[in-house]
């Protein structure tokens, strides 16, 4: 996708610029003398008028600024006002309504950052407002016509994994009028959920309330259910992701099999049911449970002795459906769609790693999935809780809580959020079937942060589960008995316990599923430490991804349970209809774009890009537009200046930076303010409603985001006058982009200071800071001290800026 | 960063002792852990609230530094060596079982038996 640039005729047309100041009902003007900025402002070049007004954003104002386009043929406007995270929006369409780009304008932030935060000094603040208007007209002279493409978005959403969490996205789509794809790696949809027993806190039979969702799923119109399927390739982006499918053979024709199941009563190979935790057998042409959707049999291509060794064909004599197709292949599917939800859940820990707990050595120690199982009446024992040693009844019974949670050890530091109530429910299922039980939980902390967990944990106490803070030191077996010795502290009193159990259950975490990192690659989102889905926003955007037209849910994003895995999916879902009932989507024009002639191939910037955005066509670099987000991380690194960004190009910047200086005496100082758009300039904004005064030596340009800048910009703003450069960008997770911009920012942050000593200029004369949006005090004390130590070390003299090359 | 006791520890291992979330691991796991007379998860405790009784106990004595406990650590805090701390602050308060100056023909005897001795004796 190429954006339109108008690069012809609009560029060599001679700019005619408007310039407008605000009074903004005194909040300006009290403190500004506002005619002679205006005043200051009509003597610049290619300025064709300059006004004052009492309110610019009014509909006078506005009226009066279509006019003078028309009137006198301006093709560049300037307004020096208030922020303008108010009525650039206003402008920009006024602007389009009037003919004009809307990216021929700039706004002076004369009320946030001058009149509200100088009012001490109305002379300097006159004065600064003057440099940020000659700025504003250097940059705007500078701006070119960009173009917001749009595309068409129809309704076509493809869901991977068909879990709980794609079920209830797949059906609120589809009950909304999408058209959904769901994929679905095993042989039946359900997931995890389908597995459990009961759910906590309400004790609901678990495939009781998922299997009438499953149902609905396999019968709503505009679901096309694929399971025994995988997404293998995903090309493209929003409104337009080509997407292969790879369905793997199940040897039975779907429309013929009745699932009578005569086949599998004859098939004479057995293996352990994967659906039980390997606690019951299964034969080679099988169905995963009885309430599998779709409800159909299949065969185990690994363990079929016919396709291994050519023999047997027993079920296919026996079916009288004559469903049974031994030529079966791999099909492939190949569609597109509009938008894409993820949600491909967890695997449990393997607790085999954590050796002395003796998990797969010992037979009465189990994991905590298997003995959801095992207490289900429709389970492998009828609901009866067994040793696996003996098969008689359990009935001493011990759970150990974090295995494989909250365990630096291996590498798992955070809590998995479900074991305590797990076990808390597993815990009281076992004392209702035998109250006699003797039923521990051996805990570190107990998390019951839930909607009626806490109640649920009471309940659990008063049908007399025991609980001891203790972490499990090891588990021994006696060898005879089989019965199982667990050694643990009892924090609370000091003692040491050492007991002997029948069934040791480990509560193992969650951790990403072992698809993760494929389906990561392939659909280029990211990763956060814990091995999970990075989601775009932590607080904001807790669905989203970095790219747009995907969402994640469920576990894939994150250890959670039933309830919240359901918010969320339903969450991805809304996301997702926002994004399709528009029709069609805007792009956003402020992109980073190659000089191709500069481009040498180089393939830096390819590992650079935090999204993968870049690829190469014809041995130069070429940005994908649907992916990039402008955040600018590329430009620094490019070894010949070959990658920019649109709307905030380097020479704009550098232009800007110019005029911000030009005013400055030889002997005054002068700091130059980098702040990104996101958070650092609305803390500025803050720092302004909250009329809180900082150094009015400060000049500030507004960037999308500091990985965007260049050593080259800073040290042309030392080479102009500058005497401090401060750089602000947002903590990590507060920016809408990625969070590698913050190694991005620190790199040219150090290439920069480098530079500077090169040049013998002090590098403390460079700062830079994170500020969230809400800390206008930092902001303010940064900017002071930062005038302050450059107050120190005096103004860089003229004969250093001279050496400086650019 | 911190004061008293766990000031001192944090000195001589680097350990910030307020990582430990008391899980109590490191009792489960200890072998000797029967014949001491406070716990070791007790003993992280202690030096966590600056308790200087911690350095009268038997335990930091009994302590056999078999690192059990260090290995199965969830917090990577390695409480046999916050042990070994406390023993070296014992023995730098001047307090030996074993006077040097008594022994005979000192410099016959190998240093690591002198060390051993002084260490098994003390406290």
């Amino acid at each position: 996708m190429q954006l339109n640039i108008h690069s012809g005729e609009n560029m060599d047309e001679k700019p005619r610029i408007g310039v407008y100041v605000c009074h903004c009902g005194g909040n300006i003007s009290n403190i500004i003398d506002v005619e002679r900025v205006r005043e200051f402002a009509a003597k610049q070049k290619d300025v064709v008028i300059a006004r004052d007004n009492e309110h610019v954003c009014s509909d006078a104002g506005q009226k009066m600024i279509q006019e003078d386009i028309k009137k006198y043929g301006l093709n560049r406007i300037v307004i020096a006002a208030c922020s303008p995270k108010f009525h650039e929006p206003t402008f920009m369409n006024l602007l389009a309504e009037s003919g004009l780009n809307p990216y021929m304008l700039e706004m002076v932030n004369i009320r946030e950052q001058d009149s509200w935060v100088h009012s001490d000094d109305p002379q300097e603040a006159t004065l600064k407002a003057m440099d940020q208007v000659a700025a504003a007209i250097a940059k705007v002279r500078l701006n070119k016509p960009l173009e917001e493409k749009e595309v068409k978005i129809g309704n076509r959403v493809l869901v991977i994994g068909g879990g709980i969490a794609g079920i209830q996205a797949a059906l609120d789509l589809a009950d909304s009028g999408c058209k959904v794809i769901m994929v679905e790696k095993k042989p039946t949809i359900g997931g995890r959920m389908a597995q459990l027993s009961y759910t906590f806190p309400t004790d609901d039979c678990s495939l009781c309330i998922i299997s009438p969702k499953m149902a609905a799923v396999a019968n709503h119109p505009n679901i096309t259910l694929l399971t025994y399927s995988e997404v293998e390739e995903v090309e493209g982006h929003v409104g337009n992701f080509k997407v292969r499918i790879k369905v793997k053979p199940r040897y039975i024709d779907m429309d013929k099999c009745v699932a009578c199941g005569l086949c599998a009563e004859k098939c004479p190979v057995k293996v352990p049911d994967e659906f039980n935790y390997g606690l019951r057998m299964r034969k080679a042409i099988y169905i995963p449970h009885e309430m599998a959707v779709p409800l159909k049999y299949l065969i185990d291509e690994e363990h079929c002795l016919y396709l291994n060794k050519g023999i047997c064909r027993v079920c296919e004599r026996i079916c009288p459906q004559k469903a049974i197709n031994f030529e079966d292949k791999v099909k492939i599917i190949e569609t597109t769609v509009d938008a894409i939800i993820v949600a491909t859940g967890y695997d449990t820990f393997n607790a085999e790693t954590i050796k002395q707990y003796g998990y797969g050595r010992y037979a009465n120690v189990i994991i905590a999935p298997q003995l959801e199982r095992l207490v289900m009446p429709t389970g492998p024992t009828n609901g009866r809780v067994i040793r696996l040693s003996d098969g008689r009844i359990a009935k001493r019974i011990a759970f150990i809580q974090c295995v494989g949670s909250r365990d630096e050890q291996i590498g798992r530091p955070g809590c998995s959020r479900v074991c305590c109530m797990y076990a808390i429910k597993q815990a009281m299922i076992l004392k209702r079937q035998d109250i006699t039980r003797d039923v521990y939980i051996f805990y570190i902390d107990i998390r019951a942060y839930g909607k009626g967990f806490e109640e649920y944990y009471m309940r659990a106490q008063e049908l007399g589960v025991k609980f001891v803070r203790g972490k499990v030191g090891e588990i021994i077996e006696d060898p005879v008995t089989k019965n199982v010795i667990v050694k643990a502290e009892d924090t609370l009193t000091g003692k040491w316990l050492e007991m002997e159990f029948d069934l040791v259950v480990l509560s193992v975490g969650l951790i990403p599923s072992k698809d993760t990192e494929k389906i990561a690659k392939m659909l280029k989102l990211n990763i956060g430490p814990d091995g999970f889905l990075l989601e775009a926003h932590p607080k904001y955007r807790p669905v989203d991804t970095l790219r747009e037209g995907i969402f994640i849910c469920g576990c894939a994003q994150g250890p959670k349970d039933i309830a919240d895995t359901v918010a969320q999916a339903s969450a991805a879902a809304g996301r997702t209809l926002r994004l399709l009932s528009q029709g069609r989507i805007k792009i956003e024009p402020i992109k980073v774009f190659v000089n191709e002639d500069l481009c040498n191939g180089c393939e830096i910037c390819l590992e650079k890009c935090p999204l993968g955005a870049i690829g190469m066509e014809n041995g130069k670099a070429r940005i994908n537009e649907a992916i990039c987000n402008g955040c600018g991380s590329c430009i620094s690194y490019c070894p010949r200046n070959a990658i920019d960004l649109r709307h905030y190009e380097e020479e704009q910047i550098i232009e800007e930076v110019k005029e911000l200086l030009k005013s400055k005496s030889e002997d005054e100082i002068r700091i130059i303010a980098f702040f990104d758009d996101s958070c650092t300039y609305r803390a500025a904004d803050l720092a302004g409603n909250s009329r809180i005064n900082y150094t009015s030596k400060v000049r500030i340009v507004r960037i999308p985001s500091s990985s965007r800048l260049t050593p080259r910009i800073i040290l042309s703003a030392f080479k102009f006058g500058a005497d401090g450069v401060f750089i602000g960008d947002c903590l990590p997770g507060g920016s809408p982009y990625h969070p590698k911009v913050l190694d991005v920012i620190n790199d040219i942050v150090r290439k920069s200071r480098r530079e500077l000593r090169r040049y013998r200029i002090d590098a403390r004369r460079l700062k830079f800071d994170m500020i969230a949006v809400d800390t206008a005090e930092r902001l303010a004390k940064d900017l002071d001290d930062l005038a302050s130590t450059a107050e120190r070390l005096g103004p860089v003299s003229k004969s250093k800026r001279d050496k400086i090359k650019i | 960063m911190f004061r008293g006791l766990s000031q001192k520890v944090y000195d001589l291992t680097g350990i910030n002792v307020y990582l430990c979330h008391q899980c109590g691991i490191c009792s489960g796991s200890c072998p000797l852990v029967k014949s001491m007379d406070i716990p070791p998860n007790m003993v992280v405790r202690m030096v966590q609230m600056d308790m200087n009784e911690v350095l009268n106990s038997k335990t930091i004595w009994i302590c056999a530094s078999c690192f059990n406990c260090t290995v199965r650590c969830p917090r990577n805090i390695d409480p046999a060596r916050i042990i070994n701390a406390l023993r070296i602050i014992k023995q730098r308060e001047g307090v030996y079982a074993v006077d040097l100056r008594k022994i005979e023909k000192l410099e016959e005897l190998p240093q690591i038996a002198l060390i051993a001795a002084s260490r098994k004796l003390t406290g």
